[in-house]
């Protein structure tokens, strides 16, 4: 199964402090310095709608969000544009896309940070991705892949929702990460 | 954009009603035609915006940062319209006729939320459901799923038949003489890509209420409205409409007038196809300002329209269409999927108490509510359509509407299952007390995405909801009574005219800056179908509207009479007294360097701007001038209005007139100092010589239309004017003004060199 359009969202390690002004703040600056690998257009600000997208940064062949779905904050990254590779190439640029982003947000929120535990990860095309039991199955084993190969930790809890309705994905709970690798970087080298 | 389109045309193949799918087929062959430079751009634009697929603030490729303009670097392609870069994300319309929506419609409006926009589904004013930021190489497979679950775009944009809405209470409400669902269905399906309605110069607009008192479908402000009526006729009740014509808001609004005051069914649909080919054969094409149903009427006048509609009718080859509909229509009715009951004890829980006390509503059957799910600023998630989707299924048979205030409502709730279904929504965030009241704050787009949007309505609603909401049921009943809309521009797409206090967005330069502002406008009437329309009284800056919110509600609850209603307050105590108590509000601008915030727009820490910021090379004299000018001009046509109140309508157009005429001569001694408003020939010969042959005052979107108002006023100098057109050429004269305001701001940004200063 071929999957396209990952989106990685980065949960805030704890409470998140840092008013969502400010993000909008960051993000419009962001926007006009096009300093994303993706083309950005536009901010959309969703503070009102509860458990919603929050604030979010609208770019051509992506979004960034400070996304408060589910009622946890978290950054998401959104990828819109098909790209080439396979899942594991995918996953890792999603991936990486979000991590550089919590980075820089971390560095300019000294409040603020991100989780080196959990996050979440999700296909974004029904058509290619069903939530099914056979494609949960498939994506377990990519996660798996990646945690392993890419975040260097020998397991992880996949937590998926099985409402067929849903986007195909899950909650990834890193387990027995040494307190030294929480304050690693985000970012892949 | 998304790498699974061709996949949803192939698993949907043969699934679709065959006229669906070829229409949609044919769009995307003329995408890629488009694509291929192998159509003509302004063709392809109309093509896609009757598909429902419209444009977006930026898609021209230049957004400003708050110090400059910038090109936003989409790749070089053709375009999707004139200045539409191709790649620019667009808004995709969905019509949803009356409203009504099922379970398994909600559910795919929610993945493609997800999947092709940000995931929020927005309702509008006029009970479409819009996603922001949709490509356009998306829309096709977006289509084939809405259109695999009974769902079209069609006609949801361009100059076509708009959606069919409709009272969300049809069928329920205790007030209507009958069900008029069916016959919205009935006029939705038979208008829908008729041939005798694609020949229009501009929109049109259909509406259906069941009853007159209320403002549920809103039939004065549409080109046809029906409202539903019975009457006796040889001991026989029969049902029928009043029909209304020529209703809009936009910049220049209009209260429909009435075409019959009875209407049996089944002339319903051919005197709707007679209109269509009326307005189709003679309705203005060039000029779009003048170019809806409602200036075809004042130009024809209402009788002349009359018949020449009633003679079309005539001559129409049968159609079993007209009739087909009516045969079982009476037998139609919805059906509860619980038995009536009775509220249960609810335990002293306040908050249900409050959302019980605004947000139901009896039906006429016994033991059933209607249940209002408030949505703010009219936005809900992707997880919350779904859980709408699955409370619709757990207590009624999938009953549910979209209404114009932006909200939904879930018909044929048993009373018994109040509390649980309370619950439910609470636990999906769509349990928002203040359906209809106050806190329910309609705004259009704005500048949010909005291409015309000149301040942040939706910014102004979320920061007053939140304020209101922070005062909760503290607030007098009075006040929760009321109704705000918001618009971010004159268009009226947040139907500011008829709101109780409606704020429109409009620009001023203060200090040498540009800074939001809001016109305030009062005398709306929501009630009875949006029976009359406000006015603007003074334009406030956008910080200071909550404030302006304050001081006009404190001074209601002050100064208000008994029981008194509030649009009855404003005629008593009349604008002039209601403009005074906001006179601060208009001065003593703070410096841009001691309060930045003042020249931001709510939820925008961008330097405000409606286009590059201009670098101050005016003579700081010509400046002074021309605000004396225009301030003194505002104040003319506020006394325009104060005699109008008064029911002196020939002074209100004569001050309403000079008002033009003296904006008019402040943009013109930007160029030439001696001209003079004693001499309004000469302000005409000189205007347009300097500012309209030169197409200097022509706006960007608009064109030339607000420099026709003061053109045709001119003209009409000197004569009679009743209550009626003294009103309208008020509200030309304030568009005008504003129009050259905007002129000036842009004369700023270029230099004034530029504009053939001499």
């Amino acid at each position: 199964m071929d999957f396209q359009h990952f989106n990685v969202k980065i949960f805030v390690e704890g409470e998140l402090t840092v008013d969502l002004q400010r993000f909008i703040e960051v993000f419009h600056s962001w926007v006009a310095e096009q300093s994303m690998d993706e083309m950005m257009i536009d901010i959309a600000d969703y503070r009102h709608v509860p458990a919603g997208p929050g604030v979010l940064m609208v770019g051509l062949e992506a979004d960034y969000s400070i996304d408060h779905n589910r009622s946890r904050f978290g950054l998401r990254y959104n990828r819109k544009a098909p790209l080439e590779g396979n899942n594991q190439d995918r996953l890792r640029q999603a991936y990486q896309a979000a991590a550089s982003a919590c980075t820089r947000l971390e560095a300019e929120f000294a409040e603020l940070k991100f989780s080196r535990r959990e996050l979440e990860v999700f296909v974004n095309d029904r058509a290619l991705a069903p939530n099914t039991e056979e494609a949960r199955d498939q994506l377990r084993t990519e996660i798996d892949t990646f945690v392993r190969d890419q975040l260097g930790q020998a397991d992880c809890e996949a937590q998926f929702n099985a409402d067929p309705r849903q986007l195909l994905g899950a909650v990834v709970t890193l387990s027995n990460v040494p307190e030294a690798d929480l304050e690693r970087p985000l970012v892949l080298a | 954009m998304k790498a699974s389109n061709a996949v949803w045309k192939e698993r949907l193949r043969g699934q679709l009603p065959p006229q669906l799918a070829e229409e949609i087929d044919t769009f995307e062959t003329e995408i890629e035609l488009r694509s291929q430079d192998k159509a003509d751009e302004k063709v392809f634009a109309e093509t896609r915006l009757r598909r429902g697929v419209y444009g977006q603030r930026y898609d021209n490729g230049q957004r400003h940062d708050g110090t400059q303009s910038r090109d936003l670097p989409f790749a070089d392609k053709v375009t999707k319209g004139p200045h539409t870069m191709w790649d620019a994300p667009g808004m995709q319309r969905i019509k949803i006729p009356y409203g009504g929506l099922n379970p398994e419609q909600l559910e795919l409006l929610a993945e493609l939320a997800e999947e092709y926009s940000d995931g929020i589904a927005h309702v509008t004013t006029r009970q479409d459901i819009q996603l922001h930021f949709i490509h356009i190489e998306d829309t096709p497979a977006l289509m084939r799923r809405l259109a695999a679950v009974g769902i079209t775009t069609r006609e949801a944009c361009g100059n076509s038949v708009r959606n069919v809405t409709g009272c969300p209470y049809m069928g329920v409400c205790p007030d209507e003489p009958f069900d008029a669902t069916p016959y919205a269905n009935a006029l939705t399906q038979f208008l829908l890509g008729h041939p005798d309605a694609q020949n229009f110069g501009r929109k049109f607009k259909p509406s259906v209420s069941g009853c007159e008192q209320h403002a549920c479908g809103l039939a004065q402000m549409h080109d046809l409205g029906l409202v539903a009526r019975v009457r006796t006729l040889d001991g026989q009740e029969q049902r029928g409409f009043k029909v209304v014509v020529g209703g809009g808001l936009g910049a220049v609004p209009r209260q429909a007038k009435v075409f019959d005051e009875f209407m049996p069914p089944e002339e319903i649909l051919p005197v709707a196809q007679a209109i269509a080919r009326i307005f189709g054969r003679h309705g203005e094409k060039k000029m779009r300002s003048r170019a809806r149903l409602k200036f075809l009427i004042e130009k024809m006048g209402m009788e002349e329209f009359k018949t020449a509609v009633l003679e079309e009718r005539a001559k129409l080859p049968e159609d079993p269409r007209w009739t087909d509909f009516v045969r079982d229509i009476e037998n139609h009715e919805e059906q509860p999927l619980k038995p009536p009951g009775e509220l249960p004890p609810l335990n002293g829980n306040a908050r249900l108490n409050q959302w019980i006390k605004t947000n139901l509503r009896d039906q006429r059957q016994p033991g059933y509510v209607v249940a209002t799910i408030a949505l703010p600023l009219g936005d809900l998630t992707a997880d919350q359509l779904r859980a709408l989707a699955d409370i619709a299924r757990q207590f009624t048979r999938g009953t549910v509407r979209t209404t114009v205030e932006q909200n939904f409502v879930l018909r044929w709730v048993s009373k018994y299952d109040v509390p649980a279904l309370y619950q439910a929504l609470d636990a999906a965030g769509l349990s928002e007390p203040g359906a209809s009241n106050l806190l329910d704050i309609v705004a259009c787009p704005g500048t949010d995405t909005c291409k015309l949007g000149i301040s942040s309505s939706r910014g102004l609603a979320a920061e007053l909801r939140q304020r209101l909401a922070a005062k909760g049921v503290e607030l007098d009943q009075a006040l929760q009574d009321l109704h705000v809309k918001i618009s971010g521009c004159f268009n009226s797409c947040g139907q500011h005219h008829a709101a109780d206090i409606g704020f429109y967005g409009v620009s001023r330069t203060v200090q040498g800056f540009k800074v939001p502002h809001f016109q305030v406008v009062l005398g709306g009437q929501w009630e009875e179908n949006a029976g009359s329309y406000g006015l603007p009284i003074v334009a406030i800056p956008s910080k200071r509207i909550p404030r302006a919110l304050d001081l006009i509600t404190d001074y209601y609850l002050r100064e208000r009479q008994a029981d008194e209603r509030f649009p009855k307050f404003v005629g008593r105590i009349g604008k002039a007294k209601i403009r005074a108590v906001l006179d601060d509000l208009t001065k003593d601008a703070p410096a841009h360097e001691d309060e930045p915030d003042f020249y931001a727009d709510w939820g925008d820490p961008r330097q405000y701007s409606i286009g590059d910021i201009g670098k101050g090379e005016c003579a700081g004299e010509v400046v002074t001038q021309y605000e004396f000018e225009t301030t003194a001009a505002e104040r003319i046509v506020f006394e325009a209005q104060i005699h109008l109140e008064e029911g002196n309508a020939s002074q209100a157009a004569k001050d309403a007139y000079r008002a033009m005429i003296k904006s008019a001569k402040a943009l013109v001694q930007l160029q030439y100092d001696d001209v003079t408003e004693e001499d309004p020939d000469e302000v005409i010969d000189e205007f347009k010589e300097r500012y309209y042959d030169t197409e200097v005052f022509h706006d960007p979107y608009a064109g030339p239309k607000f420099a026709h108002y003061l053109f045709a006023a001119h003209e009409k100098a000197g004569q009679n004017y009743d209550a009626e057109s003294a009103h309208h050429l008020i509200e030309e004269s304030l568009l005008f003004i504003e129009a050259v305001h905007s002129c000036y701001n842009r004369i700023r940004s270029a230099g004034l060199s530029e504009a053939g200063a001499s």
